[in-house]
């Protein structure tokens, strides 16, 4: 144990998210609150863009006496999130410049470092209290973005679902660290595998974890928040919520179940297949009946929840790494999908159900065509980079036997594409109502116009390069699940 | 760089062109520059072939190329080209430039249309070009998704039911292919994704193959129309624009029938022994059916249509018979295919298009009102009921005598029943010609009608050339095309000698 200043920095992750989001809150107080505030937004997305390239570490560190381990796989998902976070800043100006937001911008930015920063922590936790401490920084913030439109009806019944489903998770996860604790007597990730004996004590402490893990993520049969907390949250914060929080908890949930409960494989990986199983089927089914985008998008990313859930449990490096892809491409492409849905409902009035889409390519000929690669990446069309990230998952998922799983999960792949394919139908093909698009002609935003730019060149570009999947599979292959087998 | 990634780097060319395009003579010198690079490129590809087989080539595949993609799944951009892939090429290559003539008065949003239509034959050729699994599948992917847009916005009658039951039947066949693929990587060990690699090992256990190999056929199959999952064919051709047609049933469902051929069969040779006569069963079922059903249709397109379900089913059915001679068939079959019902969809949306109907009842009389193009009608019918001259004939003679080659019962009873669609095609063909063709013009409004424009001629002509070309000088092709065939089929001869 290091703790002097030189170890402190290699949580210089952490620490730089910390300084942008002080620099934020300072910034916010000499900011003129009836301001459009635009300087302050460009300065968040500069100082974000800074920060990404900081979360980068080469190697594994442990600090605090193994209470909190960082490694490079953890550093490059950090990485990710972070430009996750970035494009959602970027696709928020519209909405925070607008009167009746402007002056609570301030609140959303450092509100949503905040939970940020708690993903960090849990991601490169050691420790299940730092790991609840983590999960509990990435929650509480993130009910508070909920509501942050508090003055809308539907604003406020979301706030109060999220607040009281994520109180719930935490509370059935904490049941399952306090019987973890009385089992095993200690609560680090590195001595808990030696004294975990499988029994039913144990194997209930697991599955009290699993389904609070569940509850983050949206997994069905805990999703039953999802769509109506997606709804009535503003639409940015929705993105944020579908994918980094969602990527975060998943990432997590990964490494939690690979190193502290290698020995207990049998029983945690039915579960998963369970549960990846019923939210791609349950929430395919769903997502066709919604005719409001926001609801839409909520249960696709439940069942894209499920196919994350695919490369945890393959649980070898290659699945590890699969999953980081996959999260990583569903960033982009699912940003891409609110970016414009937000953008839309900006300059429409807030229209967000499909049938005012109809006829959009008339009106906005490059946001449609934005909208339909970014689907067509949800959906794992070739040659758009959702394509490889299913591939990639399922590959894994297939090499370690899950076969039935994959199929089913094939299947499932059709049934997405269907409902995908009623938006760009509803784009491309149906005729608008009225004559004309409900949606009428308009510019984007320059903040919205980057983020779409960068979404799309991660769309087109991520797939076909192979270079960020070649490195997560060999840091994910340093992640020191081998030293807990060797234990043994 | 290698000569056959051209056929992957012109089509996206052509697309960074066409989204470049400020309007439609742009757009068109592009589309033609674009498609005329890419026929002589097959041309090219096919003498620069033929000569070093003439030189004593013996490899397998000639002009490959590898280069290390997804290393950790030992995934590579590996492309090479056997006599089954150049024939494919230039089929494809013919079928893109004369695809290009005929919608070239195509209206609305043209520059999108191309778009996509280049979108697809990208999928198209690096399909045929690809010897690795992962790209063979990526391409194949890409080449289903755009039909989607290209017939529902672009197409007629019933375009959003079917444009919609097209993607998903083709997707499902996909998703079974994919489960396929990953079958044979990890059965032959996870070291290796190409195919000819996979061949040489030979490793996959037998029980992964008795599972795998109906995953993999199924999903080929779904797009070569096999029996009872060819439901999407018609509805699609018949709403589908006449160029997407042409692609459509000239070289994408041949992806189906070559996938059939070079991964399921080739990879997995024991799974082939078990589910063969299954599968013939069901081939023999297509090709009867889709005769039968095509007799009592009364839309140009339908017929057509189920006259291709017909035709395709018999690629399969070859295949299936497992000998020499018939893949030969098999794979002539597919080119001959692929020329006469592009040339049949090109002169169906060419009448479409003056006549606003397909209904035979109500066409009567054209041949005095547009003889042009009711001699190019008369022509692909007779190639269609295998007339010897023309490539039809040549195809279906090679398959039933290749067929007949087995003695016993089973085999030949397929054979017998199979062969009873030559009857009913020309059927149907007759009875269509006859109708629409001859007689008098019953309708006033179509004597004004004129004859075909120069665009039109350009695309008739190319495709009726290369009809007749096949068919009174098929030697070449069939040389080149059983040469290759061979390695293939010793790999099955080891289970049926």
């Amino acid at each position: 144990m290091n703790s002097n200043l030189s170890a402190i920095w290699s949580l210089h992750a952490e620490l730089s998210l910390v300084a942008v989001l002080l620099v934020l809150f300072l910034a916010d107080l000499f900011r003129r609150p009836e301001g459009n505030g635009r300087w302050f937004r460009v300065l968040a997305c500069v100082l974000m863009a800074v920060q990404i390239g900081l979360d980068l570490t080469p190697d594994t560190r442990e600090l605090f006496g193994g209470m909190y381990v960082n490694t490079p796989f953890t550093s490059v998902v950090k990485s990710i999130l972070s430009a996750g976070t970035l494009l959602v800043f970027l696709q928020c100006g519209e909405w925070l410049g607008r009167k009746d937001t402007r002056h609570r911008q301030g609140e959303f930015y450092v509100l949503t470092l905040s939970t940020l920063l708690g993903m960090f922590f849990m991601v490169s936790s050691g420790h299940f209290l730092m790991f609840y401490i983590g999960l509990e920084t990435a929650s509480i913030p993130a009910a508070c973005l909920v509501a942050l439109d508090k003055y809308r009806h539907k604003g406020y019944e979301a706030g109060a679902k999220f607040i009281l489903s994520s109180m719930f998770s935490s509370a059935l996860l904490l049941y399952g660290l306090s019987l973890i604790y009385g089992t095993c007597g200690t609560l680090y990730f590195a001595d808990v595998p030696s004294l975990l004996e499988g029994n039913a004590l144990q194997a209930f402490a697991l599955v009290l974890f699993i389904a609070g893990m569940g509850f983050k993520m949206s997994l069905v049969p805990f999703h039953l928040w999802t769509a109506d907390v997606y709804q009535g949250a503003p639409t940015g914060v929705a993105a944020y919520l579908s994918v980094i929080s969602k990527g975060a908890a998943a990432v997590a949930l990964a490494i939690v179940l690979r190193f502290v409960f290698p020995f207990m494989e049998g029983q945690w990986t039915l579960v998963l297949a369970v549960l990846s199983v019923l939210s791609i089927t349950v929430a395919n089914l769903m997502a066709i009946l919604q005719s409001d985008l926001k609801r839409f998008m909520a249960f696709s990313s439940v069942s894209q929840a499920g196919y994350i859930v695919l490369g945890a449990l393959a649980g070898t490096a290659q699945g590890m790494a699969s999953l980081a892809y996959y999260i990583a491409i569903y960033v982009v492409a699912n940003v891409a999908v609110f970016a414009v849905i937000s953008t839309v409902e900006q300059h429409s009035g807030g229209l967000t159900g499909r049938d005012a889409y109809r006829g959009l390519y008339r009106t906005n000929p490059r946001l449609t065509l934005v909208m339909t690669l970014a689907l067509f990446s949800l959906g794992g069309i070739p040659p758009f980079a959702g394509f490889f990230s299913k591939f990639f998952i399922f590959a894994a998922a297939f090499e370690e036997g899950w076969w039935l799983v994959v199929f089913l999960a094939l299947l499932n792949t059709i049934v997405s594409l269907y409902y995908y394919l009623l938006v760009v139908k509803a784009m491309y093909i149906s005729a608008p109502e009225e004559g004309e698009c409900a949606v009428g002609a308009f510019r984007c935003s320059p903040g919205v116009r980057v983020c779409l730019l960068a979404c799309v060149a991660g769309i087109c570009l991520l797939g076909l390069w192979s270079g960020l999947y070649d490195g997560l599979t060999r840091w994910a292959e340093l992640l020191p699940f081998d030293k807990v087998l060797a234990g043994f | 760089m290698n000569i056959l990634s051209l056929f992957v780097l012109i089509p996206a060319l052509m697309l960074l062109g066409l989204w470049a395009a400020r309007n439609l003579n742009q757009v068109r010198g592009v589309m033609v520059t674009g498609a005329s690079a890419l026929l002589v490129l097959s041309v090219w590809l096919t003498v620069a072939y033929l000569q070093a087989r003439g030189a004593g080539e013996t490899a397998e595949m000639l002009f490959t190329d590898s280069v290390m993609w997804y290393a950790p799944l030992h995934i590579c951009y590996s492309v090479g080209v056997d006599g089954i892939s150049v024939v494919m090429l230039l089929l494809s290559a013919i079928i893109v430039f004369t695809g290009t003539f005929a919608s070239w008065k195509l209206k609305p949003l043209t520059k999108e249309y191309f778009l996509w239509f280049t979108l697809l034959s990208t999928g198209v050729f690096g399909f045929f070009i690809s010897t690795d699994l992962f790209t063979m599948f990526m391409f194949y992917e890409v080449a289903l998704i755009p039909m989607y847009l290209l017939i529902g916005v672009w197409g007629s009658g019933r375009k959003e039911y079917a444009a919609m039951k097209l993607t998903l039947m083709l997707m499902g066949g996909s998703a079974f292919l994919l489960i396929g693929i990953l079958g044979i990587y990890y059965g032959a060990g996870a070291q290796t994704m190409d195919v000819l690699e996979i061949a040489r090992l030979h490793n996959i256990p037998e029980e992964m193959q008795r599972v795998f190999f109906p995953a993999v056929f199924l999903g080929f199959g779904v797009l070569g129309a096999l029996f009872p999952f060819h439901t999407w064919s018609p509805d699609g051709h018949a709403s589908a624009p006449t160029a997407v047609s042409m692609l459509h049933a000239g070289v994408l469902m041949k992806l189906g029938g070559y996938g059939c051929f070079r991964v399921a069969m080739y990879l997995m040779p024991e799974g082939l022994a078990m589910w063969g006569d299954f599968f013939l069963v069901l081939t023999t079922i297509s090709v009867v059916y889709g005769a039968f059903s095509a007799v009592v249709q009364t839309d140009l397109k339908y017929i057509n249509a189920y006259s291709s379900v017909s035709h395709c089913g018999l690629v399969l059915f070859a295949l299936l018979m497992m000998t020499r001679t018939s893949c030969t068939g098999a794979i002539l079959q597919m080119l001959s295919h692929g020329l006469m019902t592009a040339l049949f969809f090109a002169l169906i949306g060419m009448i479409y298009g003056r006549t606003h109907t397909r209904d035979v009842r109500e066409l009567n009389g054209l041949m005095k009102i547009m003889p042009f193009l009711a001699v190019g009608y008369v022509l692909a019918g007779l190639a269609n009921l295998g007339l010897p001259g023309l490539s039809g004939f040549i195809a279906e003679m090679t398959v039933f005598v290749g067929s007949f080659e087995h003695t016993d019962v089973f085999h030949r009873a397929c054979t017998i029943i199979a062969t009873t669609s030559i009857v009913i095609t020309a059927v149907y063909i007759l009875r269509v010609v006859g109708k629409i063709l001859y007689g008098t013009c019953r309708n006033p409004e179509h004597l004004k009608l004129t004859d075909a424009t120069w665009d039109e001629r350009v695309a008739v002509i190319c495709l009726v050339v290369c009809v007749a070309g096949l068919g009174l000088a098929p030697w070449w092709v069939s040389d080149t095309i059983s040469l290759s065939v061979e390695p293939i089929v010793s790999q099955l001869c080891v289970l049926n000698p």
